[in-house]
C-alpha cells in the first residue's frame, strides 16, 4: 500500500509538471504575436514636430467680444463642445478678468483698461502638470512634445484632475453633451464625449498630427501664435524675445506653456 | 442510503433544471450567422476578413493606444497599405451603416460595446 501511494505521488507530480510546462510553452509561443496585430504603426509624414509646443496670446489684439468669440467658436465647433446654459457648461476656451486670471500679481494700480479687460483662457499644457500626477488611470498624460493629452476612453470621471488643475481648465460632463449639440454634430469628423468624462483643450494634437495649426490659432488671424518653445527661430520664441510676456500663476511651478503678451 | 426517496428526486430535479438551456435551445435549430451587409464597391479592408472578424476589437484597442499615446497615427497593414488610424473617419467611411454591419453581429452575440456614446455613427443609419 505504501508503495502505491508513493507511485501515485510520483505520477501526479510528473503529470502536473508536464501539463504546467506545456501550458507555459503555449502561452509563450503562439498567442502574443496574434494579439499584437499583424501590421505596424508609424507617424504621418505631414505631422508637425516640436520639442515643446507653446502658445503666445497677444492680448493687445483681442479688443472686442467678437475677437474672443471668433476663436472660441472655432475651437468649440471643431471639437463638438456643447453650450450648456448652466454652471455645468463645458469649456475648452473661455475668458475672465485680470484679477481672476493673473492672481499672483497683487498690483492694484495697473491701468484700468488692463484690469477690466477680458483674457482668453485655455489649458496651459504645463511642463509639470498636476492633473497628470493625480489621474489614477493615466487617462491624462504628457506627450513628449509637451502636450498634456487625454484618452477619454480611460477616464472614469473621478475629477481628481479638476481638483488638481490650478487654472480651472477642465470640465466635467454631468449629462449627455449630445443633448446640447446640433444633430448631426457640428464636426462629424471628431467624436463627442459621454456623461461622466472630464475634458479639456488638447492643443489640437490631432490637427498637428496631420500638419494643421490648432483651430484657434487658425481662426485668430495672427493674434495667437503657436510653435516650438525650444526652437529659437520659432514664431513663439521671436514674439517672446521682442515683447513683455506673463504667464498664469507662475509661483506654483507648473510652468505653463501658454504665454500672454500684455 | 438514507432518505433515498428525497435524494434521488432532488438529483433528478437538479439535473433537469441545470440542463434547461439545452432543452429550450433544442428546437431552435443551429446558430445562424447574421447577414452582415458589407460595403458595396469596396474590395479590401484594413486586414483580411478572417483576421478582422476575430481580432477587430484588439486591433481597435491597439490603434487607440498607438494613436493617442505614441503619436503614431498611421497603420501599415500586413499588405503594406497605409491607413489613417480612426474609427470614425477610416472604418466608418466604408462601413457607413452601423445598424447593418456592427449591430447585426454584436446583437446576435449579445455584446454591447459603447463606441458610439462618443464616436459619431455615420449618417447611413438614419
Amino acid at each position: 500500500m505504501n508503495n502505491g501511494r508513493r507511485n501515485f505521488l510520483k505520477i501526479a507530480g510528473i503529470s502536473a509538471f508536464a501539463l504546467g510546462s506545456g501550458a507555459a510553452a503555449t502561452l509563450m509561443g503562439g498567442a502574443p504575436a496574434e494579439a499584437a496585430g499583424i501590421g505596424s504603426y508609424e507617424e504621418s509624414s505631414r505631422a508637425l514636430h516640436a520639442k515643446r509646443w507653446a502658445m503666445v496670446i497677444d492680448t493687445r489684439k483681442f479688443r472686442t467680444k467678437a475677437d474672443f468669440d471668433k476663436v472660441i467658436r472655432a475651437c468649440h465647433t471643431y471639437h463638438n463642445v456643447p453650450d450648456i446654459p448652466t454652471e455645468q457648461d463645458i469649456k475648452w476656451m473661455w475668458t475672465d478678468t485680470y484679477d481672476h486670471v493673473f492672481t499672483d500679481d497683487m498690483n492694484e494700480q495697473l491701468p484700468k483698461k488692463m484690469l477690466q479687460d477680458k483674457y482668453l483662457l485655455l489649458c496651459n499644457h504645463c511642463t509639470n502638470p498636476p492633473c497628470v500626477r493625480v489621474c489614477p488611470t493615466q487617462a491624462t498624460f504628457k506627450l513628449e512634445n509637451g502636450i498634456v493629452a487625454m484618452d477619454f476612453h480611460r477616464c472614469i470621471g473621478c475629477r481628481f484632475c479638476m481638483a488638481g488643475c490650478p487654472y480651472g481648465a477642465r470640465s466635467f460632463n454631468y449629462m449627455d453633451p449630445r443633448k446640447y449639440l446640433s444633430d448631426p454634430v457640428p464636426n462629424p469628423k471628431y467624436p463627442t464625449r459621454m456623461p461622466g468624462v472630464v475634458e479639456k483643450c488638447s492643443f489640437c494634437v490631432e490637427r498637428l498630427a496631420v500638419g494643421l495649426q490648432p483651430a484657434c490659432v487658425e481662426a485668430s488671424g495672427g493674434a495667437i501664435l503657436f510653435g516650438d518653445l525650444n526652437d529659437p527661430q520659432s514664431v513663439v520664441r521671436k514674439a517672446l524675445a521682442e515683447n513683455y510676456s506673463i504667464r498664469r500663476k507662475p509661483s506654483l511651478g507648473t510652468q505653463p506653456g501658454v504665454y500672454y503678451l500684455v | 442510503m438514507y432518505n433515498a426517496k428525497y435524494v434521488i428526486v432532488g438529483i433528478i430535479v437538479f439535473a433537469v433544471l441545470f440542463t434547461t438551456p439545452f432543452w429550450f435551445g433544442a428546437g431552435s435549430g443551429a446558430y445562424k450567422r447574421p447577414d452582415v451587409v458589407l460595403p458595396k464597391g469596396e474590395t479590401e479592408c484594413v486586414e483580411p476578413v478572417e483576421y478582422m472578424r476575430a481580432e477587430h476589437m484588439q486591433l481597435l484597442n491597439t490603434w487607440r493606444d498607438e494613436a493617442l499615446r505614441n503619436e503614431r497615427r498611421v497603420y501599415v497593414s500586413s499588405t503594406g497599405k497605409k491607413w489613417e488610424i480612426s474609427l470614425q473617419n477610416t472604418c466608418m467611411k466604408c462601413h457607413d451603416n452601423k445598424a447593418d454591419f456592427c449591430d447585426k453581429c454584436h446583437v446576435s452575440n449579445s455584446v454591447y460595446p459603447y463606441c458610439w456614446t462618443c464616436h459619431v455613427a455615420p449618417g447611413g443609419n438614419k
